[in-house]
């Protein structure tokens, strides 16, 4: 049995934050007490370290199978363990798509075979992202996977969503959008204003996320069915979706650490690291995710880890594939950028990066109680970390965090009671 | 003095003293293409790559002609000769032209920010001569010094920009170039052709051509792309013209010593009548000429020569 000893134990659900002993054995936690007896039990000291249940982020992209050269089930989730977490949802838009069962069946295979964290596979609405017909939901949900959602190449038709919303009542399953008119959003690359004017670069327009943001809130209302909302970025999508919650929608919102951190004034020296969808916004934007995040309104963090090759990203910042990796990055800039600072409470910050994920995608609870798997995050506040793109275990490279030093880093990272990081000294 | 840029990646990151030098340094070189042996040594053992990735008749010889009349060693690279239409990147190609040791290399993109992308990468002084919607910053300067040779001055006037704004790498150079130096801008164009919180860029924006030239010094009319129409930007050119193109009638509203000035290639009929375009307040060949003085200025500035310098070069 393996003993976690010291640990400062914070569980938001639980009312948990207190010194606790952890003794984990066969995959679960056996006991949480205030002290347990080193016995003969393999220790492991964490000196008031804190240990929480284990983060998870509902929407990375392994690109496995089809774009190995980005990344690989393998590296993804060695990324996500290095990151603190022990778990990911992972999007379809792989080659082929995640459409059917077979699809689905071989990423859990490749998780099984060379996983360094649970992967739950999120399936596409519709065959082959092409908007037209839905997928077997039912097949692909007894294949395991655990939401739906045409990321990427977002679900243009309304009444196509309807459907797909419609037919997720018999599972009451969510539905994932990524909420981006592409018509709207007329080729642009970076967040349309004031620096897309100075910069001669094409915008993309608010109004193309907060459109459909919209509609996916009016067709949740209108069908009953639960619909979550991938990585909002602006000030008018968070109102959106907090009136819609008042008036008792089924709908869940997520944000990304970089649209919490950065605004396009990051986008200046045409940094293709940078960019990303939806783009960067305004420090009003910023500040009213912020406060969403911080009153419940948005009730995800996620990364939307999307590793692309380096060669792919040094092009000219217009030709340049959209997205940032974040696994390996978002614990470290969220516990010093916006924990440490008071912008957002640590138990907040786990109920949005470790419980609410898997309650949305009705995942077994991780939770701080004896029964409960030993998914497990450690968390040091005094570890400085300094972050080094190449050092990364993602195959990829493009952060704009690159340089960042930071304080506060997961520093141990179990998966089933096992050891998938440690980074304990 | 020197120039503060290694670089001429636009007019943003100049302030009114590097601007003030290129043009009185131009002035020292502007007499040189009026002599029969239109010739000095001043860049001699110097080369420079004309890296132009998209069409361009009069910014790509006049830049030929600035770094020939400063006896530079000039290479060129076009889309259809170079290996980018074999699938080579940008960065690729510049490092290959870098590893030939160019002093220069002038680019013309159609991607905003490759110039930037070509500083981060090479050793070379890199200038820009039209980076997509970016900026365009020679002609801003030759605008600027033909400005300065018809009106003595900048501070004050009050210039008039029409046309498509949202397009034009030419007027944001503009704009950056003319409010440094104390001028007025007032822009006009649709508005499908006017991009958001352009008002930040320090310019007062007028919906009708008729408020935006009202007495002004300056007007300054933008080409109309063709595929501005097809885009759905505007209905027709014939639409374009009866609200924004520029008429003997419209020109009467501005002050009377107005002068008329177009970037090129203009289209008459289409943003400005022939009347005006060939008419006496109208010096856009004057603009084609001065911008051989104003690029072997900018070359022989980056290249480390002081303006003071620039007329014993000259002479």
């Amino acid at each position: 049995m393996r003993l976690l000893r010291g640990a400062r134990a914070l569980d938001p659900a639980r009312g948990l934050d207190a010194p606790r002993d952890l003794l984990v054995d066969g995959g679960v936690i056996v006991a949480i007490e205030r002290s347990i007896p080193a016995a003969d039990h393999e220790v492991i000291d964490l000196g008031g370290k804190i240990v929480t249940p284990g983060f998870f982020d509902m929407h990375v992209h392994l690109r496995e199978p089809g774009f190995e050269e980005d990344e690989t089930i393998a590296s993804g989730t060695a990324a996500a363990a290095a990151g603190g977490f022990t778990g990911v949802a992972c999007m379809p838009n792989t080659q082929p798509v995640n459409d059917d069962q077979s699809v689905t069946e071989y990423i859990l295979a490749q998780a099984a075979r060379a996983g360094s964290c649970r992967v739950h596979p999120v399936g596409a609405v519709t065959r082959g992202l092409r908007g037209e017909e839905l997928t077997e939901f039912s097949d692909l949900l007894d294949s395991g996977a655990v939401a739906f959602s045409d990321d990427g190449r977002p679900v243009a038709s309304g009444v196509m969503m309807r459907r797909a919303l419609e037919y997720s009542r018999l599972f009451d399953v969510a539905v994932i959008d990524h909420c981006e008119d592409l018509v709207l959003g007329d080729g642009g690359v970076m967040n349309e204003g004031y620096l897309s004017t100075l910069l001669g670069l094409k915008g993309h327009s608010r109004v193309a996320e907060e459109v459909v943001v919209m509609r996916d809130l009016l067709l949740a209302e209108l069908t009953g069915a639960r619909v979550h909302l991938a990585h909002v970025s602006t000030a008018r999508a968070v109102a959106l979706v907090r009136e819609a919650k008042a008036r008792g929608v089924r709908c869940t919102a997520e944000v990304t650490p970089h649209h919490l951190l950065l605004t396009d004034e990051a986008v200046r020296e045409y940094d293709t690291r940078t960019k990303m969808k939806p783009p960067l916004r305004t420090e009003a934007d910023r500040q009213a995710l912020l406060e969403g995040l911080g009153d419940g309104t948005i009730d995800v963090l996620a990364t939307d880890h999307a590793p692309h090759h380096p060669d792919k990203k040094k092009v000219e910042f217009s030709l340049a594939p959209f997205g940032i990796v974040g696994l390996e990055t978002a614990l470290p800039l969220l516990l010093d950028r916006l924990v440490r600072p008071g912008h957002l409470t640590l138990s907040r910050l786990v109920e949005a990066f470790a419980l609410a994920p898997r309650r949305i995608l009705k995942l077994p609870a991780a939770a701080l109680r004896p029964g409960a798997p030993a998914d497990l995050t450690v968390l040091d506040l005094e570890r400085e970390v300094t972050i080094e793109a190449s050092r990364f275990r993602s195959l990829s490279r493009n952060t704009p965090f690159g340089g960042w030093t930071l304080k506060g880093a997961p520093v141990l990272t179990l998966v089933g009671g096992e050891v998938k990081f440690s980074a304990l000294v | 003095m020197d120039l503060k840029v290694r670089h001429l990646l636009g007019i943003e990151p100049l302030d009114a003293q590097d601007i003030g030098l290129i043009l009185d340094t131009a002035a020292a070189f502007e007499e040189i293409g009026r002599r029969a042996i239109k010739k000095v040594p001043t860049l001699r053992g110097r080369t420079v790559v004309n890296l132009f990735m998209e069409p361009s008749t009069r910014t790509r010889s006049s830049f030929e002609i600035a770094e020939k009349r400063l006896s530079a060693d000039s290479l060129n690279f076009s889309a259809s000769t170079s290996s980018l239409v074999k699938g080579e990147t940008l960065i690729d190609t510049a490092l290959n032209l870098e590893a030939m040791s160019p002093d220069f290399i002038v680019i013309r993109h159609s991607q905003p920010g490759s110039p930037n992308l070509l500083a981060h990468y090479c050793q070379s002084s890199i200038v820009n001569a039209g980076d997509g919607a970016h900026e365009h910053p020679t002609q801003a300067l030759l605008d600027a010094f033909t400005i300065r040779r018809n009106k003595g001055r900048l501070a004050g006037l009050r210039v008039a920009i029409v046309g498509d704004i949202a397009h034009s790498r030419v007027v944001r150079s503009n704009i950056h170039l003319l409010r440094k130096m104390g001028a007025e801008v007032v822009i006009s164009g649709p508005p499908t052709l006017l991009p958001l919180e352009v008002e930040r860029l320090g310019v007062q924006v007028a919906l009708r051509i008729e408020q935006a030239v009202e007495g002004c010094d300056v007007i300054m009319m933008l080409r109309l792309q063709r595929e501005r129409m097809t885009s759905g930007h505007i209905p027709s050119a014939r639409e374009y013209f009866k609200l924004f193109g520029l008429t003997t009638a419209r020109v009467a509203l501005a002050h009377p010593e107005v002068i008329i000035m177009h970037p090129g290639p203009i289209n008459r009929g289409v943003e400005i009548e022939s009347a005006v375009a060939d008419g006496a307040t109208s010096v856009i060949l004057e603009q084609v000429t001065n911008g051989i003085a104003v690029r072997m200025a900018v070359l022989y500035l980056l290249a480390g020569g002081r303006a003071a310098e620039a007329k014993d070069a000259a002479a």
